[in-house]
């Protein structure tokens, strides 16, 4: 049962991520991306990571995606065909072919990773919000301040960066 | 049970999708989206390594990493904005204003 879900859940990521990469309208990549990263949050459900699963519905297929539709519909990019297409089918079929040995090279050597313990049971509480949130106030106290420091940084300037600028040159 | 292998490998996989997207587009949206894809595979993996090693640690590590992933969308769709202020266009090819 386990197995059929995580292969279900496995195919449904990939195949969004495929959908993401080789479309080229924004929204549908965007949604793409909402279906690959709920799939996502399956997966870490299936790992005992219940906050982080939970965390990355709100945090990344809520917010962050809210935020990437909000800025496609704000700047209206209209389709426009490739102008600049001269050599980047060449550069596109590069890349492919470099990633691809780099996607061969690592699904060889993560095969090759023997797990240290092997499906060991867990206990109840590995994973919840109690655990997790321990660790967080008590070992990794500091980081989590910093992160904090982190985002009220990020907050101000993505405001400072977004809003309209006073001219001052007219006066 | 499914093996530590199996999901070290989706990681791999939806990683290289990532970077294929981020090479192969010229829409800086999308080559942002794929950066999305790229962290969210590395947190696949840290993921399956904490449940393995039976360790929270990982899980912290994944609260951080989306931590700066969302303050890296927010700055990062702030200056896609101000740059379309200046030239309305989001085709990384054709901001090349500091090339010399």
């Amino acid at each position: 049962m386990e197995l059929l879900i995580f292969y279900a859940f496995c195919v449904g990521a990939v195949v969004s991520a495929l959908l993401m990469v080789t479309t080229k309208r924004p929204v549908r990549a965007a949604m793409s991306l909402v279906a690959t990263m709920s799939f996502l949050a399956g997966l870490y459900a299936l790992l005992n990571a219940h906050l982080i699963a939970v965390l990355q519905l709100i945090v990344y297929a809520g917010a962050i995606m809210v935020l990437f539709l909000f800025v496609i519909m704000l700047l209206n990019i209209e389709e426009k065909e490739g102008k600049l297409a001269k050599n980047v089918f060449f550069i596109q079929l590069a890349g492919t072919v470099v990633v691809g040995i780099l996607m061969v090279a690592m699904v060889v050597v993560m095969n090759k990773i023997g797990a240290p313990v092997a499906g060991a049971a867990v206990d109840e509480t590995f994973g919840t919000t109690k655990a997790v949130g321990w660790m967080l106030f008590t070992k990794y106290l500091l980081p989590f301040e910093i992160a904090s420091v982190l985002l009220l940084a990020a907050i101000v300037g993505a405001v400072i960066l977004a809003k309209r600028r006073i001219d001052n040159s007219k006066a | 049970m499914v093996s530590l292998n199996a999901y070290l490998m989706l990681g791999a996989v939806l990683f290289s999708i990532g970077a294929v997207g981020v090479l192969a587009h010229r829409n800086a949206l999308i080559i942002y989206m794929c950066i999305e894809l790229m962290l969210n595979a590395v947190n696949l993996t840290i993921v399956a390594f904490s449940r393995f090693l039976n360790s929270l640690d990982g899980h912290v590590y994944v609260f951080m990493i989306m931590t700066v992933a969302a303050a890296e969308a927010a700055v990062g769709l702030a200056i896609l904005i101000a740059l379309f202020r200046n030239k309305p266009t989001v085709d990384v090819d054709e901001i090349n204003l500091s090339k010399g």
